[in-house]
Parts: structure tokens; sequence; C-alpha cells
């Protein structure tokens, strides 16, 4: 499939130089890519928070739940968990899935949901033009802390790698090609998958030549191994200068929330490393009104 | 006493009075008597005073009343608290090891739990089954009635209980003899019991919530039933995930339903707002309990009818009921699901502490089969566009995973096929499309009973009342000859029906459990004035001697 049908006619309203155009045009080359080797169309649901990265959704010609702000993961969660068929992506900004949001975060991550977060971590809010994010460096001056900001930033990979998330990746809207590489990776891991992309606004917190001095991918790297993950998430603390490791970090396979649930609802659910369940069955308006009728008689 | 009586059981939290209660009510309940239990207890798991009072009675009954006929007291404070309640002095059943009934003496029939379970080598919570059983021999109960309740509701070590209670069984004496009334025993559900049936009937798929008293017993009891019915039943972190999550159950086209009271609502009115933008029904289920903030967690209030009005930013459409018993519980949950799917709006179903958690006898053949109502469904023709403007407003739904159709849901204002706009002409278009649906949902309601009436028609004298006050008012009123309007729809206002209603009242009376006469000023909105306001906003509900009392006070 042309990554180019994959487009709508919604103006593109981001800024010139904008980074979250890398992140379309990535995510469009991996969904046509996906769509090649045989997944549906009909069966992708993006879902976008509020902010500029979420006017992703306007621009991919596929099915989208455009939410509010801070509130994709609940809302992505449910999607998947209605249908484990469908594969579950969604967008969402610093400020958006690092700020407001974090709660479900943390909840999305300890649950092992098996939906891909992609976050547009550009460090700013930008739509409400340039406050400082949770991701911003202490010290950054903004809109609302025109002397600049009082506290530290938070590590968001290593805040997920505590939470139990089980791929755990990161990427720069300077690099396409490893960007294609993760994000088809984190689409495709069975579970819950976070890339935090290092995506510049180049008119509120121009990061560009700064990630481009201290960037570097990992080589060698096992995402297996436990220690060596945490080793290289806690590298660079989105504060100090050090050197800014990309690729993924960390990947494990557990059972997914979705499916433990689903076991869980049809009498098949154990906690151990596989889960399995049948399908579940249809029943009909009458078959419900006999059993309500059924439950009522040990009311009397 | 024969034909209407009264029992109070009480005793501290974490003693299982709840469960005594329903026990007792379950035992009348095979004599066939209609019951309704009221519920009173602390917001703490141990200590506090706790104590229930099933109503039985020949009719059906949905109200409490002050006075008792009997008080069964696992300890000093309940006898203390409530013996002035005793309609005839001695009718009460005590703990004769924890209470001390001077200075009467020697009236009552005192049971030695204390003695009587170090005998049998019984847990204390087998105190209320050796009380049941005096209570029972008290009443003139046959034992095999109360062996039968007991084998079906106590599963654990159920001879241990039955032993139990038969030495209080044969302890006590036979004060009075209740008859069995020749009718059918029904079930006895509370009201959210009767709403998660309610929105099983209308075919549920989902169901959210965090626990909150006094609505989180819908979530237990849907839990519990998830299997039956294929249900997906979740718990999540927060009321801010309930609701965004039913927002994606429901995209994907799935009746969902979620439950709260309204410190939980506060936080999910974003995703009401977005459910309205959006057009993705949603089915709230609000508990009302005494506020504001936390407020008395545990106990009564009507006093969210104009928050679930106005909650939520912006103008958006959306379905507001109220029922008054189990019964309009289950309707009404069940019109609800399918009005909202059919209009494609959020749907408010407004309960209170004293329905949510009240037990009543529930006749399921009492209410009219909940009529089907379609959703408007995409016909595969053409290019599928989410907010196509039609007519009534209502947009053809597909869901994920459909071939031929894109489907994209947006928040922002949006275009016919959901991508964000800003343009005032589509702005203004899309606002009138939301906005109508909720005329053609007025006319629908036409055809439902919105305003039910009760009492002397030709009263000039009316209550006017809401929600769980239905069943106290209709019994204040038949007694003292009134006329009762209930409006069970409260959002869109049925205003023909309510104006029909309205004929040849001169004194209209408003009972409202909240200090601002919540319902008197929706209507005035249209125009219309109470005359007189009945209020209570103590935490309680009204019992029926004390507003018997009241509107005498006013009609006079």
């Amino acid at each position: 499939m042309n990554p180019k049908d994959l487009s709508t006619y919604a103006k593109n309203t981001w800024c010139p130089g904008c980074g979250n155009f890398a992140i379309l045009t990535a995510i469009k080359a991996v969904i046509s890519n996906l769509i090649e080797e045989g997944l549906t169309q009909e069966r992708i649901v993006l879902v976008s928070g509020i902010g500029c990265h979420a006017k992703i959704v306007d621009y991919i010609n596929l099915n989208s739940f455009y939410s509010i702000h801070g509130r994709t993961v609940p809302a992505a969660e449910a999607i998947k968990l209605a249908n484990p068929d469908v594969k579950v992506i969604c967008f969402a900004g610093d400020g958006d899935a690092y700020g407001e949001g974090l709660e479900h975060l943390v909840f999305a991550a300890k649950r092992n949901a098996n939906i891909t977060m992609l976050i547009h971590n550009n460090r700013v809010y930008g739509l409400t033009i340039g406050q400082y994010t949770p991701t911003s460096p202490l010290g950054f001056k903004g809109r609302s802390t025109p002397f600049g900001t009082t506290e530290l930033p938070i590590n968001p990979l290593e805040v997920m790698f505590s939470c139990g998330a089980t791929y755990l990746a990161r990427g720069t809207s300077h690099g396409i090609d490893l960007l294609k590489q993760i994000f088809k990776q984190a689409i495709l891991h069975k579970g819950f998958s976070l890339v935090d992309i290092l995506q510049v606004c180049v008119t509120f917190f121009n990061m560009y030549e700064y990630y481009d001095q201290r960037v570097y991918e990992l080589k060698g790297h096992n995402p297996q191994d436990y220690d060596s993950a945490l080793k290289k998430i806690k590298e660079w603390d989105y504060n100090q200068d050090a050197p800014i490791a990309l690729g993924a970090f960390y990947k494990k396979e557990i059972p997914t929330f979705e499916e433990r649930f689903l076991a869980g609802l049809q009498g098949t659910l154990s906690y151990k490393s596989t889960v399995s369940y049948p399908e579940s069955v249809p029943f009909s308006a009458a078959d419900r009104d006999t059993k309500i009728k059924e439950l009522l008689k040990d009311y009397i | 006493m024969a034909n209407d009586f009264s029992i109070l059981f009480g005793g501290k939290a974490g003693d299982g009075i709840d469960t005594a209660g329903l026990i007792i009510a379950r035992i009348l309940n095979q004599l066939g008597c209609r019951i309704y239990i009221y519920r009173d207890y602390p917001s703490v798991i141990r200590g506090g005073h706790t104590f229930s009072i099933i109503r039985a009675s020949k009719n059906k009954v949905s109200a409490h009343q002050e006075k008792v006929d009997f008080i069964i007291a696992l300890n000093q404070e309940t006898l203390d608290l409530h013996r002035g309640k005793l309609k005839k002095d001695c009718f009460f059943i005590y703990d004769a090891d924890q209470v001390n009934i001077n200075p009467t003496g020697t009236c009552g029939t005192g049971v030695a739990l204390g003695k009587i379970l170090k005998e049998e080598n019984a847990p204390q919570v087998m105190r209320n089954s050796c009380l049941i059983g005096a209570f029972s021999k008290t009443a003139g109960i046959k034992w095999e009635i109360l062996e039968q309740v007991f084998r079906k509701n106590i599963a654990k070590e159920i001879d241990l209980n039955l032993k139990v209670a038969q030495r209080g069984y044969s302890e006590a004496r036979e004060l009075i003899k209740l008859e069995a009334f020749n009718q059918e025993s029904l079930p006895i559900v509370n009201g959210n019991e009767a709403i998660g049936l309610g929105l099983i009937k209308a075919g549920l798929n989902a169901y959210l919530a965090y626990p909150m008293t006094p609505s989180s017993s819908v979530l237990h009891f849907l839990a519990g039933a998830a299997r039956d019915f294929s249900l997906k039943v979740m718990h999540p972190e927060s009321e801010i995930a309930v609701a965004l999550m039913a927002l994606g159950f429901s995209y994907m086209g799935q009746r969902v339903a979620v439950g709260t009271s309204g410190g939980g609502f506060c936080l999910m009115t974003e995703a009401l707002s977005f459910s309205g933008m959006a057009e993705l029904p949603v089915v709230f289920m609000v508990g009302q309990r005494t506020g504001p903030s936390t407020g008395l967690p545990t106990y009564t209030a009507q006093t969210e009818l104009h928050f679930v009005l106005n909650a939520g930013q912006g103008e958006f459409s959306r379905l507001i009921v109220a029922p008054g018993d189990a019964e309009e519980a289950y309707y009404w949950s069940a019109i609800s699901l399918n009005l909202a799917w059919k209009y494609q709006v959020p749907a408010i179903i407004l309960s209170d502490k004293t329905l949510s958690e009240g037990a009543y006898s529930f006749d399921l053949g009492a209410m009219p089969e909940p009529k089907k109502e379609e959703a408007s469904l995409w016909n595969r023709q053409g290019q599928y566009k989410r907010y196509l403007d039609t007519k009534t407003g209502v947009s053809p739904m597909a869901f994920v995973p459909e071939k031929e159709a894109i489907i994209k849901i947006n928040s922002y204002e949006h275009d016919e096929s959901g991508i964000t706009i800003e343009d005032p002409q589509i702005t203004k278009l899309m606002q009138e499309k939301r906005l109508r649906k909720e005329k053609y949902l007025a006319e629908d309601l036409e055809n439902y009973e919105a305003v039910k009436v009760y009492g002397d028609n030709n009263s000039e004298n009316a209550v006017l009342c809401w929600g769980s006050n239905k069943g106290v008012c209709v019994e204040a009123a038949e007694s003292l000859g009134l006329k009762v309007i209930q409006p069970v729809v409260l959002w869109p206002f049925p205003l023909g029906q309510f104006k029909k209603a309205l004929g040849g009242v001169k004194k209209l009376i408003c009972v409202e459990n909240n200090a601002t006469a919540q319902l008197a000023l929706l209507i005035q909105r249209f125009g219309f004035v109470v005359n007189e306001k009945i209020l209570k906003y103590d935490g309680r509900p009204f019992s029926l001697d004390e507003l018997e009392e009241k509107l005498q006070g006013v009609i006079k």
C-alpha cells in the first residue's frame, strides 16, 4: 500500500520544521507496510489526545478517536478490551500523557494493556504557546515560569519501566528510519508498548542541535536484560547533559490485560505465563429474558 | 398489625445487620408479604449504630414508618435510641447478655446470646441467627419457614446456624401469629440491582465504575452477573478513566453504562461533554447522597438534579430519568440505554441512597415490556460519514471493524466525516444537528408515561415529587386524599404530560430531599409555581408518619 493513500483532505497546520512531520511520515510508512503484510486497515484504530500532536489523526485516513487532553489511554484500553483483534495506536503529547493523564499511563503499564503509546515529547506546551511540561529541564523559562522552573523533570521511561511496561523505546524526529523500526516493533509487541519520541518544537523549544550532538543508537544492547535496560534508561535524566540513547531499551512478553480479563470472564483464568480463552458465545434477547427470570428466583 | 407491620433490627456496624434484615424479609416473604427495607448505617466498617427497618405488608409498599411493631436489639444503643418508636411496649427481642432493659423490668424477650454461642461453640456473627430464631417464634412463624430461608441464604456452617437459631426459637414465646397472605412471593431486590437488571434487559455489554456509595452495589451486582450475561465489567483507576473507557466501548458499538455518586460524577463531566460532542451514547447512573463534598457518604439526598442538568461544558442533548422504586428503576434503566443509543446522547439515571440501597418486592410483570428502540445503523451505501447531517440530527452509526467505512469520532468541532474544523458555518450546522436530536427525543418520550399521577385525581391539592420519594408520597397522599404528580423523565422536560397532570390542581406541594427545592426550581423555568415546600435535608428519607403530619400541616 502506498502511504499516500492514507492521507485525508484535512489541511496540515503544523509549523514548518515541526518534528511531528517525521512522526507522521514514519507512522504512515509503517502502517502501509503492516497493511501489505496482512493487517487489515479496518482493524486499526488511532487515538489522540489534545495538543499539536493530536492533529495527526485528522491527517491519516483511518478509524480514529480524537479524545480529550490526557485521556487517550483509557479510551484506547477500552477499544482494545471491546475487540482484542483491533490494533490500537495512541498518539499523545508529553503534557497530555505525562502530565494530565499520567495516572492512566501508570495503570495501563501495570495492566500490560495491549496498546501502543507514541509520545510526541517536545518538552513544551506548543498549542497553548509555550509553558513547561513534566519533561522540561530544570530552569526552563516558559510563559508560566518566566523566572525558570523550580522543579526537576521526570524520566518518563524510568517511570514506565517501574510500572511494568513491557516495551520501551526512544526515538527522535531527526531519524525517520529508526522511528519506523521502533514504531513497527512497538505496534507488533504483544503488550503495553511506549515510544518516547524526542519530537522537536521549532517554535517554542528548538532542541534539534542539542539532540543531534548527544544522541546515539543502542548497539549490542539486550532489551530482554532487565538490569542493563534500567541502566540505559537512567543514562540520561532529561535534565543534565549526558549521552542520549535511542532504540529499544526493554522488551518482555507476558500475558496481556485483555487476555487475562477475557479468560476470567470465560472461566479459564490462570496466572501462568500463557493464557487462553474460548470464543465468547453470543446470546439472544430471549436467552437474556430467561436468564433474568432464573436469576430473580434467587431473590425470593 | 396484621396487614402491615415493621421490624427494626439494630446493632453496630460490622454485626451483619444488613444480611440479618434481608433474611427476616425473606422469611416474611414466604408468607406472601410485600417488603420494603430501609437501611440506615454509618460510613464505618466497625462500630457505629446501624439498623434496618423491614416493613411487611399485604399491599405493595415502598416507604418506611417511624413507628414499628418489633425491635430486635443486638445492643443497648438500639433499644435506647428506638424504644420510643415501638407501637406496643414489650415487643422487643434483645441480647440479654448485653442489653439492660431497666427501668421497665421484665418486659420483652431476652435471649442470652453469649451463653448460647458459648455452649454451641458458635462465632459472634451467629448472634443474628439466634435473634432471628427468637423473632420467628415471637411472631408465630413456623420453624420450617425459617429453616427453608436459612438453607437458601446461608452457605457457611448452615447446620450450626440452624442450631443456634433453634435455641433462640425455643427460648422465645409466641406473642402474635402473623398470618400468611394468599399471594405469590416476589423477589426482593434493591434499587441498584433493579438498575443492573434493566441495563441487562436492554442489552448491556460493558459496565465500568469506581466504587462509591451508594452506587457500588450496581458494580457488585453486574460483576457477579458478568459471566451469565457476557458483560465486561471493570473497575479502573478513577472515575475519569471509567467515563473515558465507557466512551471507548461506545465507539466500538458496545452498550455501556457507568455508575457513581455526585463526587465521582464531578470527575466524569469532561467525558459527559465529550459524549455530547462526539455523539457517543453512554448511560451514567448517578446515586445521590448527602453533600456537598464528602458530606454524609451513606445517607440520602436529592441534590444533584441541577448538577446533572447542567453538567459538562457546552450545549448538548441529554436524557435524565429519576425512577421512584425498583420496578421503575428496572424499566427506566432499560429505556435509558435504548434511547441513549437511538439518539446517540448521554443518558443519566438519577437515583439516590434511598432507592439504590432500599430493598423492594419486585414484580417484573408490573411494568410494561421496555419498548425496543432501534439505533440508526449505516446501510453500507456510499461513502460513510460518522456525522452525516439528517432531519432528526441522528447520523447512522458504523463500528470498527467495518471494511468500507472510516469511522472518525472527534471531541473537537468537526465536519460530517469527523475531521476537525473551525469554520463558522459548519460549526453552526453541527451545533444545530446535535441539539435537534433532543426535540425528536422529547417527541418520542410522549409515547412513554414520563409523568406519573397517583392518589385522588380530583383533589385540588397535589404533591409534586421525584425519585425515591414516590413511595412515601403516594402512600401519604392516598391516606389524605391528595393527588401525586411524579415526573419520571426530568429532561427533556415532559411539558405536555406535566401540564395535563396539573389539571384541576390549586395547591401544589413539593416534597424533596434537599434544601433548595430543585424540582420546584426546574418547573419554574416553564412558568409553574409550587405553593408549599416540604423539604428534608438531614440525610434521612421521609418516613410515612412524618410526611403525613407535614402534609396535614400545609393542606389545612
